[in-house]
């Protein structure tokens, strides 16, 4: 059958492309979907021309939920609700690499088309079904992923002492990290630092959060998640640098264009480990999933959550894109093209 | 319960590129009324799809069937008829004969040769056709639509604004159809070859589901150029 795909040829630019799909795999009606600062920097050219030239034509969005609308495995019922996975594991996985990170895997929406798709069609093993979980909050799952890789990632390569754990930035992705940490480390006192008292007030459930240029001189972390990212990522990672404890963690998790410098004398005399941490897989996506179908934890995610107008068309897509911008936290909307 | 009806009783005369019937020929990799079907089966909200045929080309339909997997037990062949409206009761007659007769059936219907239909204006139309009884996919005309009488001069041009152009599907509340239809005498039913002008000539209401653009009918040589560049195959002279 013939898809529509809503391609970004060139910044704020879109076009249809359209496309046979067979029917070998699932095949998946998109129904909400949220936007990420990835699809935000491609929509507004904000990324190196020669990155742009080589990854556009291509459909944005990685952040999506639907139903299942026909599946030849027999697995997922048709109509059942599902998360989509957009990273695409190498065909061989390799001991201890986890998918995300595998030589040869694929994003889609970074070089391949996302899921601004009419259906889309997909390996059985790249869906995720969840059940109570509300489609405007199931949208944001791959970003809760995301978050949820990185506290495991943190877990396994950090020493025991978790009293302090430190968060900087005070957007979404802080704002999921500290939200999945406080559900994971119930025990850890979380420390938010970001530089928009507005923003910050939303950590309603953390220990404690301070503007950047009002940290206490006495403050001690044992651990830290990066998640300024652009020019903050640099102002970042030399705070965390300065006040975490030796031999702490530190997880990169926040993207800059641009190259950050890094006080590495610190680093070598507290004995640190700086840790990158992107994207998520399979795993993460079901464990996403366990922890947003709690309500308690879907219900801090709806306060970040800004539901803008469904999506019908070219000029709709353009309009949640600029209200993405004004938008303090995550923007979704009903896919219904 | 809801039925869709895929009209493709057609024999291709206008099309002049084929001896067959235009919802046959190759679009991509698979013939245009295969994708048609395909996105029919999409939509689960169909109870039935019911593909309306000429009688010639049952079974090549079958075999198309049987080629291209669709065997989903939802999708059943029947005889179309002369023209479009008896191709449209013939399959109303058949899903009778099955399913018995009820005031609350809807029937899709939708030309085999639009293979772009999306999902939604299939959902949008079940909507619509549930709350209002008549439904026709349309565009917002972009051309200025100029009528002339004599087929000379001009003697009107309508408001743009008013104007829309008609695709499919069009949906029905399957008795209200089939009762209009019955109701027209001989001469009437030869002309009105389209069954939304059937309940507007019989002051039925008939809401406007949003169409798209893409959704072309592939008619002539043009469309069907059209039609394979959209979906970046090759093009046929």
């Amino acid at each position: 059958m013939i898809n529509y795909i809503y391609q970004l040829v060139s910044p704020q630019i879109f076009s249809v492309k359209y496309s046979d799909v067979s029917n070998q795999n699932v095949i998946v009606r998109p129904k909400y979907m949220s936007i990420c600062h990835a699809d935000q920097r491609y929509y507004l050219g904000k990324r190196d021309l020669k990155i742009l030239r080589k990854k556009l034509p291509m459909a944005l969005i990685h952040e999506c939920c639907g139903e299942v609308l026909h599946d030849p495995s027999g697995t997922y019922k048709i109509g059942q609700k599902v998360v989509l996975i957009p990273n695409v594991p190498p065909e061989v996985a390799k001991k201890d690499i986890y998918e995300n990170y595998g030589k040869g895997s694929k994003f889609l929406s970074s070089g391949y088309d996302g899921f601004m798709r009419e259906i889309v069609d997909i390996n059985v093993d790249r869906v995720v079904p969840f059940e109570n979980i509300e489609n405007k909050i199931a949208c944001i799952c791959e970003f809760v992923s995301v978050g949820v890789h990185a506290i495991n990632r943190l877990k396994i390569n950090s020493h025991c002492h978790k009293d302090t754990i430190g968060i900087w930035g005070d957007g979404s992705l802080a704002y999921v990290v500290a939200t999945a940490l406080s559900y994971k480390f119930p025990e850890s006192k979380i420390i938010v630092v970001g530089r928009d008292e507005r923003k910050l007030s939303q950590f309603s459930f953390v220990y404690r959060t301070y503007l950047s240029d009002n940290i206490p001189k006495d403050l001690e972390i044992d651990h830290a998640f990066e998640c300024a990212g652009g020019e903050g990522s640099y102002y970042a990672i030399d705070d965390i640098i300065k006040y975490i404890n030796p031999q702490g963690t530190v997880m990169l998790m926040g993207v800059s264009e641009n190259k950050v410098g890094i006080n590495t004398r610190d680093v070598l005399e507290k004995g640190l480990t700086l840790i990158g941490s992107s994207r998520s897989g399979r795993q993460d996506f079901i464990e996403a999933v366990n922890i947003m179908e709690k309500s308690e934890f879907q219900n801090r995610l709806r306060t970040i959550i800004f539901e803008d107008s469904p999506v019908e068309n070219i000029k709709d897509i353009h309009r949640v894109f600029a209200n993405d911008l004004n938008t303090q936290f995550k923007t979704v909307f009903k896919w219904n093209v | 319960m809801i039925f869709g009806a895929i009209l493709a009783g057609g024999i291709g005369s206008r099309m002049n590129i084929s001896d067959m019937p235009k919802q046959f020929l190759m679009l991509g990799d698979k013939p245009i009324i295969i994708h048609t079907i395909e996105k029919f089966t999409m939509c689960k909200r169909l109870d039935y799809i019911y593909i309306g045929i000429h009688k010639d080309w049952v079974y090549y339909m079958k075999d198309l069937l049987n080629k291209y997997n669709i065997d989903n037990e939802r999708v059943k062949i029947t005889e179309g008829g002369s023209d479009r409206n008896i191709t449209l009761q013939n399959v109303i007659k058949k899903i009778e004969e099955i399913h018995g007769e009820s005031n609350e059936h809807i029937i899709v219907t939708h030309d085999a040769v639009r293979p772009f239909v999306t999902i939604r204006m299939i959902e949008d139309n079940i909507d619509a056709a549930i709350k209002y009884g008549a439904c026709d996919t349309a565009v917002s005309s972009i051309d200025t639509i100029v009528m002339s009488e004599d087929g000379d001069c001009i003697s009107n041009i309508p408001n743009r604004k008013y104007m829309y152009q008609g695709q499919t599907p069009q949906s029905f509340n399957m008795a209200m159809i089939k009762n209009l239809y019955q109701d027209l005498s001989q001469e009437e039913k030869s002309i009105l070859t389209d069954a939304c002008k059937i309940c507007i000539v019989r002051n039925t209401p008939v809401k406007i589901v949003k169409g798209d653009i893409s959704n072309i009918k592939i008619t002539t040589v043009s469309d069907y150029k059209i039609a394979q560049a959209m979906l970046g195959g090759m093009k046929i002279d």
